[in-house]
């Protein structure tokens, strides 16, 4: 039985202060002019979109990291938060490979 | 945390409800992102199939306004992030206001959106028009659907810290409801330089 | 252990009280919930059952003379949909796992109660989605194929939307058993003592969970493409009718597990209370169904071999779907070891589990020549395919699901059907099973298409006999019904514990009070505890 003291004392640990917030976003709003930024330059298709997306990750990481108190949360909660998003890589790798592999001959 | 400790009415104890109801909803937010998953993977295919439609039509987007949705839905996601900062340390009246601040900035979001679609729509620019297009509009409207779910989520949520539901033992939907925002943040994120810069 | 709690009956009512319409659709038991889809999905898996006896009984003749070759489409839709969607995905986890989740780990109920009766009624709301969507139905078969579920006149939008919010309940079921099971365990009731139907069913809910959204998308899409006329999946606007099918089975693979790991679960709860043996192989057992649950996602492409792919794509999951048997062998074995020596009696679920293990092993290993890559060239789109899909489907999860509701009968309703007569609707279904699908092998292997109305005259026997083995089957199924829903009548009370089960629900009175457990209990021992004195 959990008493109402030692569930407080649960949640003491799983604060993020407004200062630390700030700084979060600070850092997300530099980014996200940064991608802006980047995108008016022409690096060849490849190399533009690898960097945005590498953006996006890391902007996406520290929403979850940080805004979404994931820092705090348990191995069970890491393990559903990154294995949607291995399964996403599956389907759009699986179905990249099946369709550009397929015989010309019959295209 | 395997005891099962329930009050009367099978009311969950709050920390038990608290832990279960953060993990049923990183549950849900899995799912989301399978849901976007299919979008994603058609985008991937198409973009590698057709790159010159997709560098072409792109252009047609505005760069502003996606880039003023996307400082608008971070700056919401950090009002968010501090209103459950503030439900923590149980000041309720901060709980209310930056909730209140987030809904704004969803419905700013909103009606950019709106003149966004407008616009496109008076250039004769329908899904139908292309692939990448119908990719534009299913995907920043799926995402559309949430926000306005999220919205009316952050709503009932902050009523119900407005009429004082919420103490600093007690605050778990307005952290579910936060984790909510947050995801619909997050696949903006991603949305923004697929279809506004990269193309 | 088993008849302490007999007193509690007079001190607490039954989860049957209060009674009336509105205390059953407003209830958040979760024993209600259960009843409720129990019901449902019956319904429906009656309805499905008359769309295939017409369907048999058009095949009775080569020429197309009782239905139309489109009523004959219409019907194969319905029935593949109302079966798959409405019946077996949603039902069996959803009826079985809302039922005996809490009992079994010791809960008072699902971690979200309210949530689970939103479930409920968001698969309701398919349902009524659905009987709009039968005023001009689909004729597409219950894959949605594009580019011929673009084209069609019928309507196709109506049963997709329908579909589209079932995955909702599905997805939110998940989500509830995941965290219950995680969560509300009661003390000592650690995971390797874990019954193993919990374990299945956890397996299961990751599937719903994670495979179900995919499908979602993927008619969404279909959706948009018939009404704003997008053209992801036409090959005319520079889409792909192929990706249509890599999103559908991206989902539709695993959830053939979602339709059978659950049945795994029954299986391993029966076969020990009635062989008297500790069940063999707990562990591997347990982790199986989580390698299944796992491998599900790596095989889809297996049902497309012959639309067009990759050859390299195809070679890769044609291996790739040979793991996935091994998991499934590992389960057979260790049901069969447990057996082995078991003082076994024959009573009507265990009748249903040993003939799964029969059936379901027919139907595992005609999968495997179905993966093979060549093979399945010649075999693709025949009646092959038709038997062996019915073979893990009915043979599997169907006989698994009907023993289920047998073994817990006493423990939902608290009265007894009549034993003898559940042995002869047992005979008549196994019997009647066998001789609808098993010559179906045969006209595969021969080359007879699946999906037509009509066929050449030579395959006429083969139909013949396939048509008489239909009708046995619907009189085991109806004589099975009608016992159960007898014996709802009957006077006599049923006791707490019918078969000697060691499992938390048999302490519980049947029926068991609003809240499962007067106190919650601590386990200090596994479940499987058979034939020690």
């Amino acid at each position: 039985m959990s008493t109402h003291t030692q569930t407080h004392g649960h949640d003491e640990h799983h604060e993020i202060g407004p200062k630390t917030l700030i700084m979060v976003w600070l850092a997300l709003t530099v980014l996200t002019v940064v991608t802006i930024y980047i995108a008016l330059y022409d690096f060849g298709r490849a190399l533009n979109i690898i960097g945005a997306m590498t953006i996006a990750s890391i902007k996406a990481s520290i929403v979850a990291y940080y805004f979404m108190h994931l820092k705090f949360e348990d191995k069970l909660t890491w393990v559903y938060a990154l294995y949607p998003m291995f399964l996403l890589f599956l389907l759009i790798a699986t179905t990249i490979m099946e369709t550009f592999t397929r015989n010309p001959a019959l295209y | 945390m395997e005891q099962a400790a329930h009050h009367a009415e099978h009311e969950l104890d709050p920390a038990l409800e608290y832990s279960s109801s953060k993990l049923g909803m990183w549950l849900f937010l899995g799912t989301e992102i399978l849901l976007f998953g299919g979008l994603f993977a058609a985008y991937a295919i198409f973009r590698a199939k057709f790159p010159e439609m997709f560098s072409e039509q792109h252009k047609e987007l505005d760069i502003f306004k996606g880039g003023l949705n996307t400082v608008v839905l971070i700056f919401s996601s950090l009002t968010m992030a501090i209103a459950v900062w503030a439900a923590q340390k149980g000041d309720k009246k901060k709980v209310v206001i930056f909730m209140v601040i987030t809904i704004i900035c969803g419905l700013i979001f909103g009606v950019v959106k709106y003149f966004e679609y407008s616009a496109k729509l008076d250039h004769h620019i329908y899904p139908s028009t292309s692939i990448f297009f119908g990719l534009y509009y299913l995907m920043t409207g799926l995402h559309m659907i949430h926000v306005f779910v999220g919205l009316c989520i952050l709503g009932v949520i902050a009523y119900l810290a407005h009429i004082g539901k919420f103490t600093k033992d007690y605050y778990t939907p307005v952290e579910v409801g936060g984790l909510y925002w947050h995801l619909v943040d997050l696949i903006w994120i991603y949305l923004f330089p697929l279809l506004y810069l990269v193309g | 252990m088993a008849n302490g709690t007999a007193h509690d009956t007079m001190a607490e009512p039954s989860f049957y009280e209060p009674k009336g319409f509105m205390s059953w659709l407003l209830t958040t038991d979760h024993k209600r919930i259960g009843i409720m889809y129990l019901v449902t999905i019956s319904f429906f898996f009656l309805v499905g059952g008359v769309f295939a006896l017409l369907m048999r009984y058009e095949l009775l003749t080569p020429e197309a003379d009782f239905l139309s070759p489109h009523t004959y489409n219409v019907f194969f839709t319905m029935h593949g949909s109302l079966m798959v969607f409405f019946f077996i995905v949603p039902g069996v986890a959803a009826s079985l796992g809302n039922f005996l989740i809490p009992l079994m780990i010791g809960a008072r109920d699902v971690a979200f109660p309210k949530l689970n009766l939103g479930s409920y009624w968001v698969y309701l709301a398919g349902t009524a989605i659905l009987f709009g969507a039968l005023l001009q139905p689909a004729d597409t078969g219950w894959t949605y194929y594009t580019p011929y579920s673009v084209q069609s006149q019928t309507d196709v939008v109506l049963i997709t939307l329908g579909v589209f919010v079932l995955g909702f309940s599905s997805i939110l079921t998940g989500m509830n058993f995941i965290v219950t099971i995680h969560k509300l365990r009661c003390p000592g009731m650690t995971w390797s003592r874990l019954p193993l139907f919990i374990w299945a069913s956890y397996a299961t809910a990751i599937l719903q969970l994670l495979a179900t959204p995919v499908v979602g998308i993927t008619l969404l899409l279909l959706i948009a493409e018939r009404t704003l006329g997008i053209g992801f999946f036409d090959p005319a606007k520079g889409g792909d009718p192929i990706l249509f099918q890599n999103f559908f089975w991206f989902y539709s693979h695993p959830a053939v597990y979602i339709m059978v790991i659950p049945a795994f679960g029954i299986i391993s709860e029966i076969i020990p209370v009635f062989a008297k043996k500790p069940i063999f192989g707990y562990k591997a057992i347990a982790y199986s169904s989580f390698a299944i649950a796992i491998i599900s996602f790596f095989v889809w492409l297996h049902h497309m071999f012959v639309s067009g792919i990759s050859e390299t794509a195809a070679a890769i999951f044609s291996f790739l779907t040979m793991l996935v048997a091994i998991p499934t062998a590992i389960k057979v074995f260790n049901w069969t070891a447990t057996m082995y020596r078991g003082s076994i009696s024959l009573e009507s679920p265990m009748l249903y589990a040993l003939s799964f293990l029969f059936l379901f092993t027919i139907g595992g290993l005609t999968g495997v020549y179905l993966g093979a890559l060549a093979v399945d060239v010649h075999l693709h789109d025949t009646y092959f395919v038709v038997a062996h899909m019915h073979y893990v489907m009915i043979g599997g999860t169907v006989f698994g699901f009907f023993g289920a509701i047998h073994f817990w009968y006493s423990k939902w309703f608290g009265r007894m059907f009549n034993e003898l007569v559940a042995k002869i609707a047992w005979f008549f279904f196994f019997v009647g099973f066998n001789v609808t699908f098993f010559p179906q092998f045969f006209m595969g292997v021969q080359g007879m298409p699946r999906r037509y109305a009509t066929y050449p005259a030579e395959f006429q026997t083969y139909h013949e006999i396939s048509t008489y083995g239909s009708w046995i089957l619907a009189v085991g199924v109806v004589i099975m019904f009608v016992n159960l829903i007898a014996g709802l009548f009957s006077k006599e009370k049923a006791p707490v514990n019918q078969y000697g089960s060691l499992s938390l629900e048999f302490t519980v009175p049947s029926p068991p009070p609003h809240e499962n457990f007067k106190d919650i209990p601590t386990v200090t021992d596994w479940t499987y505890g058979y034939g020690k004195k």
